[in-house]
């Protein structure tokens, strides 16, 4: 296992040599960009599968491998990975997503002409997030974590020409930017206490025990333990990158990026890396008496859980209402997390990989069929048209509605609630998240209803199934919703184990013990009401155009305009962050304009004068001086020169001049 | 009556003056040659006046510099006239202050 | 001894001719002049007892020197004479001035010195043969040398003053004329 771990940096570095590679090719040479983008994200995975296998009967069930990166004299930095089984797990599901996208990517962006940027970024974003979740020191992690949101901000902006989507690449980015921030501090706040940034490093690491044990003693500002602050602050890039309130907002606008790139990032994987760091993190969050922090990632979770669905009631756009569920289903791994332990989340993780991959997937293959739509207003009775797609996508929504014992999603949402019922602090989380839960299985009616059933109108008239390249993946997508869901049920809680190191029992009579047997059966009505009541509103009308009013519109008014306009929170954060922001580059602008031009401009003039002046003085003392030196010494010398006419009796004259005066001058000399 | 050394040393020194007097205040070119061997001869006389009443007349030094003197004389003189002959016929003149054409 | 009787008798004409050579109109006569103020500086000499010295400078100057200038007058038809350009240079009055400045300080010099009073030894003798030995011995080099710058005036003069003669040139070039250009190599 030892030689796995050291080579496991050859896992992200296939695709990140391809995505170095693509870089350089011409944008003709499409074959080429997506062969190279899927052999790098295959072998990935090949690899993922030798490492996944390695780490099953592995003891001990994490092992690391670290280097020195930066060896100077007085401190080094020292970086690493790190197998264990949340690792491998993490790569398994990246890399076979990954895969499954970039073949049906081949498809969706087959009439694109910057096909070969894609796959570049592709290929990048992939090598970031297997790289992240690999890494074995914070640093390593933060390095990965950046370059997973620039290829966000690259894919999400893919159609730069357009100005929404130039708009939404740059929001995302600011918003995470906040978030990583928080991460940053808490980075260098767990450097200076602790003096390693290595996660496990045989006892030494900031995650093992005496690094623990030292920060959940020490105390900050208002009585928190350290670990808690640093805790809070990590969990603030969490926050910015797994779109919870308040740092949301970027996520829905992130669907202008195409549907592969919102399946891959924005439903699986780079939302996903904010719930990785707090199951890493876990060991920290968790440390001390009264682990605040936990208390806090619950919360956050419980209110982006229910207050995200209850968006998505009042959505029209057909990846906008996927967008919400998303963070909705994201806040409810963050209340796994924080009830439950890390399995908990994780698997909810896992499972919701495949299904919203799905759902985003088959989206995708509705939009292309419909070349472009994506109101689904004006859609309908897709589902004689592309069976495939409807199969699939249904088999997705069930998943995601949590539809009892045969869907994933089922079983994951399940743990969760679970956990949240026995959670010691309180029962609000639980009823927010069962709340959630039926206007999670409303909407997806409400969407289903819209897009599938019904007559086809407008643009959804001309539809026809999309190519296999499409649908396959769809299909082994909807495969794993169905079935991933069976290695982590209390029966056979495979996955729990796993992630903890331990053999797995077969429970059978877990699945009637007494909390069990009544959250299943509270799940069973919650979601049958939910579909029935979505039924009832949606499943019959036929639509004329999208001009006709929602039926929820017409009863409950005021409460839909607030659901569809997101609670007014994007106005509101206009109306005060953004335009303190503003205010400030006004002054920044202001300041530099003026105050540091004018400055600039006074020293410019001053040496201007210095220079006039220096010009001066040696135009007129030193030049006048040299050349009225020089004119003297020409008169001079003509004037000798003119002494020499040439005469030989005038020389003659003058040499028994001289003579006569030397001999006068001896005599005087002498006497 | 003997003539003590000065006479002949005043003498010496009229020659010399009269040379001189003549090298610089006549035109013609033979006139200034002449005068330039008035001065030698006058120099001469007086190497010979202070042999004769020098204190070791056995040392001949004063008639030794005397004939070489009178040798160098003749060789100048030989080559001067043959300048003014060369110049005669260049310049059609033998007036000193036409032959400036090395002036300043 | 010299006797001051003879010395003026001598001295006064040589004087005489001295500024006689200097100031007559005619070349001739100022070479001729000159030549007995040569003849009377050799009697001096032999009044001084330096017989040898005496009739070298008669030999040399009256009997070289001055016919030289005399041929030198005539080839360069300086006898001829000229009205209208005057005798004397332009500054011939400050050249006055000068000489009789050179005079007097030479005579100042002169008359401060102790060599005022100074009466001749009693026998003062330059026979020839120690001339001759002492040329042979101590004054050897000396004596090389002015043979050597004899020679070598010899062959300047020669050289100095020899017309330039035409050289016969093959038909296919021009003939150059006869040029009174000089020379001087």
């Amino acid at each position: 296992m030892a030689r796995v771990v050291q080579y496991l940096w050859l896992v992200p570095a296939f695709p990140l040599l391809m995505a170095g590679w693509g870089a350089f090719l011409r944008r003709d040479r499409r074959r080429t960009a997506a062969a190279l983008a899927i052999s790098g994200v295959a072998v990935s995975w090949l690899l993922s599968i030798v490492a996944f296998l390695t780490s099953l009967g592995a003891r001990p069930i994490r092992q690391t491998w670290s280097f020195n990166w930066l060896d100077l004299a007085v401190f080094s930095v020292p970086l690493g990975w790190v197998l264990d089984p949340l690792t491998a797990i993490m790569l398994l599901m990246v890399s076979f997503l990954s895969l499954l996208i970039f073949i049906y990517s081949l498809g969706y962006m087959a009439r694109d002409g910057n096909f070969t940027r894609f796959f570049c970024f592709m290929s990048l974003f992939a090598a970031a997030m297997l790289g992240l979740v690999i890494a074995n020191s914070l640093l390593l992690l933060f390095i990965c974590w950046e370059l997973v949101g620039l290829s966000s901000y690259l894919l999400i902006g893919f159609w730069f020409e357009k100005p929404a989507a130039a708009a939404a690449a740059k929001k995302a980015f600011i918003t995470t930017r906040l978030g990583d921030l928080g991460l940053l501090l808490g980075m260098l706040w767990l450097y200076s206490q602790s003096g390693t940034l290595l996660f496990y490093d045989h006892g030494r690491g900031c995650l093992e025990q005496s690094a623990l044990a030292r920060l959940a003693a020490g105390t900050t500002l208002g009585g928190m333990a350290v670990s808690t602050a640093i805790s809070l602050l990590i969990f603030a890039g969490a926050v910015g990158k797994s779109g919870q309130v308040p740092l949301h907002v970027w996520l829905p606008d992130a669907m202008e990026g195409p549907t592969p790139v919102s399946a891959l990032i924005h439903a699986a994987t780079m939302v996903a890396a904010g719930v990785f760091l707090v199951a890493r993190a876990y060991p920290l969050m968790s440390a001390g008496l009264h682990p605040a922090a936990l208390q806090v990632v619950t919360w956050v979770g419980a209110v982006t859980a229910l207050g995200a669905a209850a968006v998505a009631v009042a959505q029209n756009d057909i990846k906008r209402i996927i967008a919400y569920s998303t963070i909705s289903q994201l806040g409810y791994m963050m209340l796994g997390l924080g009830t439950g332990g890390v399995a908990v989340g994780m698997f909810h993780l896992i499972t919701h990989a495949f299904f919203k991959s799905l759902l985003f997937l088959g989206a995708g293959s509705v939009i292309h069929a419909c070349h472009g739509e994506q109101d689904i207003r004006n859609m309908g009775g897709l589902k004689k048209l592309m069976p495939w797609t409807f199969a699939t996508y249904a088999a997705g929504m069930m998943a995601l509605c949590g539809v009892p014992l045969f869907f994933s999603g089922f079983w994951s949402k399940d743990d969760i609630l679970r956990a949240a019922w026995s959670w010691p602090v309180s029962v609000v989380p639980f009823v927010l998240g069962v709340a959630g839960a039926f206007l999670t299985a409303f909407y997806m009616t409400r969407q289903v209803s819209w897009v599938f059933l019904g007559q086809p109108a407008g643009p959804a008239s001309a539809a026809r199934e999309s190519p296999p390249v499409m649908t396959v993946p769809l299909l082994i997508l909807a495969v794993f919703a169905v079935f991933a869901g069976f290695l982590g049920t209390p029966v056979w809680p495979w996955f729990h184990c796993y992630l903890n190191g331990e053999r797995t029992p077969l429970e059978p009579a877990a699945l009637v013990a007494a909390p069990q047997l009544t959250l299943l059966l509270l799940s069973a009505i919650i979601v049958g009401l939910a579909f029935f009541l979505g039924w009832r509103i949606y499943a019959n009308v036929t639509w004329q155009s999208s001009r006709q009013t929602d039926p929820l519109e017409l009863s409950l008014p005021a409460l839909f305009r607030l659901l569809q306009n997101k609670f007014f929170i994007d106005e509101f954060y206009a109306a005060t962050v953004v335009r303190l922001n503003a205010a400030f580059s006004r002054l920044a602008d202001w300041l530099d304009r003026v105050v540091w031009q004018g400055v600039v401009d006074a020293l410019a003039r001053l040496a201007l004068l210095g220079a006039r002046f220096s010009r001066a003085f040696d135009e007129s003392a030193i030049n006048a001086g040299f050349d009225a030196g020089c004119d003297d010494l020409r008169s001079a010398g003509g004037f000798l020169s003119r002494a020499q006419n040439g005469r030989i009796q005038r020389y003659l004259r003058l040499a028994g001049l001289g003579i006569s005066l030397l001999v006068l001058a001896l005599i005087w000399g002498c006497a | 009556m003997n003539t003590p050394l000065s006479h002949y040393l005043l003498f010496s020194a009229l020659l010399f003056g009269i040379g001189f007097a003549g090298a610089v205040a006549r035109r013609s070119a033979i006139l200034v040659l002449i005068g330039i061997e008035l001065m030698l001869n006058a120099a001469n006389l007086n190497f010979i006046a202070f042999w004769r009443y020098g204190p070791v007349a056995g040392a001949l030094t004063g008639v030794m510099f005397v004939l070489f003197s009178i040798a160098i004389a003749a060789a100048e003189a030989a080559v001067g006239l043959a300048l003014i002959i060369a110049i005669y016929r260049l310049r059609k003149t033998v007036q000193v202050d036409r032959l400036d054409t090395l002036k300043g | 001894m010299p006797n001051e009787i003879a010395f003026c008798l001598i001295a006064a004409p040589t004087a005489a001719f001295a500024v006689a050579a200097m100031t007559l109109r005619r070349l001739v006569h100022c070479a001729l002049c000159a030549a007995a103020a040569f003849a009377g500086l050799a009697m001096l000499y032999l009044q001084l007892d330096a017989e040898f010295v005496g009739f070298a400078q008669l030999l040399v100057y009256v009997g070289a020197i001055a016919i030289l200038i005399v041929f030198a007058i005539l080839l360069t038809s300086g006898d001829e004479v000229r009205t209208g350009s005057s005798q004397f240079s332009p500054a011939w009055l400050a050249g006055l001035a000068v000489a009789v400045l050179l005079l007097a300080a030479l005579a100042l010099a002169l008359l401060l010195s102790p060599s005022l009073h100074r009466l001749a030894p009693s026998a003062a003798a330059a026979p020839v043969k120690q001339i001759g030995q002492e040329l042979m011995t101590r004054y050897v080099l000396p004596l090389e040398m002015i043979g050597i710058l004899l020679t070598g005036a010899l062959l300047g003069a020669v050289v100095i003053a020899m017309r330039d003669e035409p050289e016969v040139k093959p038909p296919a070039s021009k003939r150059a004329d006869p040029k009174e250009t000089t020379s001087l190599p």
